[in-house]
């Protein structure tokens, strides 16, 4: 699947302009991966004019509100603590700051690959204080809930979670709830999938006549998903389908669902641009509490705001395009962001930017 | 952030696997894989393996295309 196959593009798209009904159809793909497919690949460009394709929130880094990022600088400031973050986390500004900009005034702020790593850090650094930010959603929880299984056998007691993971079902109906967008179909996210299989997303055509497909992350794929859901829109039965199947089966990864809630249990989450979503975060679980690193360490921060003029949670919830934003390009850039959505390699803002035409 | 590649098993040790992409190795945790086998083909995110992948499926053999094609 890596070489990209003109013969088969070209075939889909002549299917995806004989089967687009008429009127407008929009279908939002969650994950910032398939953004970035969408965006690189010319995507948008090959459908019918009245597709339209746009992004939910499908980036762990942007949907992390600024309260959750100014607890996380409150945590590295701590006494001899080390604060370990995925990469993509620690240029996001809370209400004053980045993670960064904790690192450039003394804070030790350490970039990760995997949770295993803040585990070694903590091994070889047993006078220190180890804290792990631990954002993403149901494909990154179950390794974070395997290191603290670890930590719990190696009794390794420096190291703590500082837990922000969420889950993606619950903010599709969320989201459809709110009801400011028309979605007429979703492509749903295929390694989030490969953890939760199927069935958690068959609430989407059951209970709000909504289809959705399980999409890989090769243009080819996107738009094989884009076009069974314009097969569904005009006049198919409305249900979801596995495009992924490849790596996603229906069940999911039974292993890593049960490490993820031996370990963690659903709680209310904030999202930055959606607000409170009932049962849509984790959270560590009373037999594991002393890795939690709320709970070893009494840190709480006082009302964060989002950065002033910041449409980051319009563009989370598909509201409006990033180039609609009156910061975007102009005082909101890749090098200088304003909004998570710019920095993170998967946001939308920083997609756009990137691809966008030279004016 | 779910973003995730494809690498083949190398050795196998306890729950850690070697990998190789690239060109080069890695240590990846397959804990949460416990039928990998040496020489399959998995799928890791952030390291560790989420999932196996079926090198041989094409995308026209699958069943979605031949929905999608109509021609079921």
């Amino acid at each position: 699947m890596s070489k990209v196959n003109l013969e088969r593009i070209n075939k889909l798209r002549d299917r995806i302009c004989a089967i687009t009904p008429q009127g407008s159809v929009v279908l939002m793909e969650v994950c910032g991966t398939h953004t970035a497919t969408i965006a690189r690949s010319g995507i948008r460009q090959m459908l019918p004019k009245n597709v339209r394709l746009i992004s939910g929130p499908g980036c762990p880094v942007c949907v992390t509100s600024a309260a959750d990022i100014d607890l996380a600088i409150e945590f590295s400031k701590l006494p001899g603590a080390i604060l370990t973050s995925f990469g993509d986390m620690i240029r996001v500004p809370g209400a004053s700051a980045s993670l960064s900009q904790a690192r450039a005034r003394g804070s030790d702020v350490r970039v990760v690959y995997s949770v295993y790593d803040a585990l070694s850090i903590a091994e070889a650094n047993p006078q220190k204080q180890v804290v792990f930010e631990s954002v993403g959603f149901e494909t990154t929880a179950p390794s974070v809930a395997d290191a603290i299984m670890e930590a719990k056998a190696r009794r390794l007691d420096n190291f703590s979670v500082l837990c922000m993971n969420k889950t993606v079902p619950e903010a599709l109906r969320a989201l459809l709830d709110m009801g400011e967008v028309k979605i007429d179909g979703f492509i749903l996210p295929g390694h989030v999938s490969a953890i939760i299989g199927m069935k958690p997303y068959e609430f989407l055509p059951a209970e709000y006549g909504i289809g959705g497909v399980i999409s890989g992350f090769e243009a080819e794929d996107v738009l094989l998903s884009v076009a069974a859901l314009l097969k569904q829109v005009s006049g198919g039965v409305k249900k979801i389908e596995n495009q992924y199947s490849r790596v996603v089966k229906y069940e999911g990864n039974k292993a890593a669902v049960a490490a993820m809630y031996e370990v963690f249990e659903p709680c209310d989450a904030f999202w930055r641009g959606i607000g409170l979503i009932p049962g849509s975060g984790l959270r560590i679980k009373y037999a594991y509490c002393e890795y939690d690193a709320q709970k070893r360490f009494d840190i709480k921060v006082s009302d964060s705001k989002e950065p002033p003029g910041c449409r980051c949670g319009d563009v989370l919830r598909g509201v409006i395009e990033p180039g609609e934003c009156p910061l975007f390009g102009r005082a909101c850039t890749p090098d200088n962001p304003v909004g998570p959505c710019m920095v993170s390699s998967e946001g939308s803002c920083g997609i756009w930017y990137k691809e966008r035409k030279p004016a | 952030m779910c973003l995730a590649v494809p690498a083949k098993v190398e050795s196998i040790e306890g729950k850690t696997a070697v990998i190789e992409f690239g060109g080069g190795k890695r240590a990846i945790s397959i804990a949460m894989l416990p039928d990998c086998q040496i020489g399959d083909y998995v799928i890791v995110h952030a390291g560790y393996a989420i999932s196996k992948m079926d090198e041989e499926e094409a995308l026209e053999e699958i069943e979605l295309w031949k929905e999608v094609m109509d021609n079921i």
